[in-house]
């Protein structure tokens, strides 16, 4: 019996570590300073997954992203933890998509990829903290969905049993699959690269890539089928091209500007005693405290 | 027709303050584009829903009450949603930035083609122009939020798609009771007609909800602290001073993510946001992202040993020096002090 497990991840600016140089002076993105990492909670997404393959005999972990072409550096740190395959879809068409957008596409995607049991995502991405995608995704599909899960307890006879965290509380709830499921932050960490894998998939490429290499290779990828990250484009899927990029989202983006806080003019003040016992009286006499 | 929507999240019938805010969000912006402001309440046994709503102004309350929406779960909520906007057009929702309303609202968007806009910091009225297509649009909503880290604001439009929906977080609009007297009308809804049975698809085993212990959005003095604070003995004086003081304890993203305090404590844009009498800000530098959630503070004091740390810029008060030197200090002049 085949299980056929799909995580969708993203490639991420590292919006957690925005040093000074971030922001351009007329108040734009300098993605060219901000690495580009694998987004933290679509690692712990890729964990529930890889831990399911362990369990079900015939479990397949396929990772799907989009985005440009450089996203499958992602594909290859997946498959050097366990994935077993990956695609990366690519486009000028797809360039401009909100969130809306980029479900659509991904869904088209995960049609193509045939029979699919479940699809696991990180709950939200850094550069963005919309957590719209999975839902969004869901729907598209027809499909159910469980959000906010810490851990996948148990796949049984097509039913599969998560446990939610929310913000006030927990949830264990069950439902049948196929299923979205979108996973926090909290749940287990993602294991480390293997060191087997990572030296079995180092050389792992899209077709775009293994061109830029050029033929030092040789019959490398025919010869190592597994070292073929598959790469689709707009016209690789079955799609209606009013519901992709630009066109197929609903928000537009009117203004953005750099956050820029009013300084006020601050009384500084030592460590001295009377400094703070005079801060302490000015605090009570105008009733801020007491 | 085209009015503004609000879906009320209810535990134990109870309506959530988050729910209260986008209310009160909601009043006033169906005042400046004159039309109603209802809202959508779906759960069981919710007789008490329209005593809690109406004084924040609620014109139309529907009611869709039936066992088996309690507890949420997405597939049903979604189909009542997405029949009654079909049947209501609204031409604004809003929902909690929780985790019931971004499970539901990029469901019901994606099954309406409307764009949502997440975790909303401010929401406005405003005009705007396509270049492009030469055309004008006027009283949209502006989504406002914070993205990239927090370190850009950018503004959303919908110019096409109705309902505008946005998300916001609990604690970032207020709460204001419009008129206690204030008369609204309850519709209840037959479920049946909204939502099928095979919309019952997910099974909630178990479930323990628990009442927040810490009330942040509340407290009328905040003693927060970072990074900087170092130790969980120096954090120990924070939790000294609030308590003499008669406040609660806060924290960054930092002291949170290290360890020192828990995650309902945080306070910025990814936590609560704060706006107390006086927030008393320990070893945090000041990212912008905290910020962001206790700028509107009356006064704000600042401990740090570095005397350029970025939240200076924003304080009443800076005093450059460490918590352990400095908040022993504040409780024993408190105390000789106050009467």
């Amino acid at each position: 019996m085949s299980f056929n497990i799909v995580v969708l991840a993203k490639q991420v600016p590292d919006t957690r570590n925005v040093g000074k140089d971030a922001m351009k002076a007329d108040g734009t993105v300098n993605r060219a300073a901000l690495p580009a990492i694998f987004n933290p909670e679509d690692l712990n997404a890729l964990e529930q997954a890889l831990r399911l393959k362990e369990k079900i005999e015939g479990a397949t972990v396929s990772i799907l992203t989009m985005g440009p072409a450089r996203a499958a550096e992602i594909i290859r740190e997946s498959l050097y933890r366990g994935a077993d395959n990956g695609y990366v879809l690519s486009g000028r068409e797809f360039a401009g998509s909100d969130t809306l957008a980029t479900s659509y596409a991904l869904s088209c995607a995960i049609r193509k990829m045939g029979k699919v049991d479940l699809i696991v995502c990180g709950r939200q991405a850094i550069d963005g903290d919309t957590a719209q995608v999975g839902p969004q995704v869901a729907e598209k599909l027809g499909l159910p969905q469980i959000t906010y899960a810490e851990e996948i307890q148990d796949v049984k006879d097509g039913k599969i049993t998560v446990k939610r965290r929310l913000e006030r509380g927990v949830e264990v709830v069950k439902g049948s699959l196929p299923m979205v499921v979108t996973v926090n932050g909290s749940a287990a960490p993602c294991r480390p690269r293997h060191a087997k894998l990572t030296i079995k998939y180092k050389r792992a490429a899209t077709p775009s890539e293994q061109q830029e290499k050029g033929a030092d290779y040789g019959n490398l990828y025919s010869a190592c089928s597994y070292l073929n990250i598959n790469e689709w484009g707009a016209s690789d899927i079955e799609h209606d091209a009013q519901w992709l990029g630009l066109t197929g989202s609903p928000t537009k983006v009117k203004q953005i500007e750099s956050v820029v806080f009013t300084a006020k003019e601050s009384k500084r003040l030592s460590t001295a005693d009377n400094e703070i016992e005079d801060l302490m009286k000015e605090l009570i006499a105008n009733h801020t405290i007491g | 027709m085209n009015n503004i929507f609000v879906y009320l999240e209810i535990e134990d019938g109870i309506v959530g303050d988050v729910s209260l805010e986008l209310l009160t969000k909601g009043r006033s912006l169906a005042d400046q584009l004159n039309c109603k402001l209802e809202a959508i309440a779906a759960g069981y046994q919710l007789d008490s829903v329209g005593k809690q709503v109406f004084p924040f102004g609620v014109d139309t309350l529907y009611l869709a009450d039936d066992k088996r929406m309690a507890p949420y779960t997405s597939l049903p909520h979604t189909s009542l949603l997405v029949n009654l906007f079909k049947e209501q057009k609204p031409q604004i929702a809003l929902m909690g930035a929780t985790s019931i309303g971004r499970d539901l609202g990029p469901r019901v968007s994606s099954a309406l083609f409307s764009g949502l806009t997440a975790d909303c910091t401010s929401l406005e009225i405003g005009s705007y122009e396509d270049k492009k297509a030469g055309k004008t649009y006027e009283n949209l909503l502006y989504q406002i939020r914070p993205a990239f880290g927090g370190n850009i604001v950018a503004t959303i439009v919908n110019p096409d798609c109705r309902p505008q929906m946005a998300t916001v977080r609990e604690g970032v609009m207020k709460k204001e009771i419009k008129d206690a007297n204030y008369k609204g009308e309850t519709k209840k809804l037959d479920v049946s007609k909204y939502v099928s049975d095979t919309d019952f698809v997910i099974e909630v085993i178990e479930r323990h909800m628990e009442k927040s212990k810490v009330d942040l959005k509340s407290a009328p003095i905040i003693v927060a602290g970072g990074y900087g604070v170092g130790s969980p003995e120096n954090f120990k004086l924070l939790y000294e001073l609030a308590d003499v003081l008669g406040g609660e304890v806060g924290a960054s993203r930092a002291a949170v993510d290290s360890g020192l305090a828990d995650h309902e404590r945080q306070i910025g844009q990814t936590g609560t946001t704060v706006r107390p009498k006086l927030y008393i800000a320990c070893g945090i530098s000041g990212q912008i992202q905290h910020i962001a959630g206790m700028q509107e503070s009356s006064m704000i004091i600042s401990i740090n040993n570095d005397p350029n740390a970025p939240i200076n810029t924003i304080a009443d008060y800076v005093i450059t020096g460490t918590v352990e030197e400095v908040i022993p200090k504040m409780i024993k002049y408190y105390k000789k002090n106050s009467k």
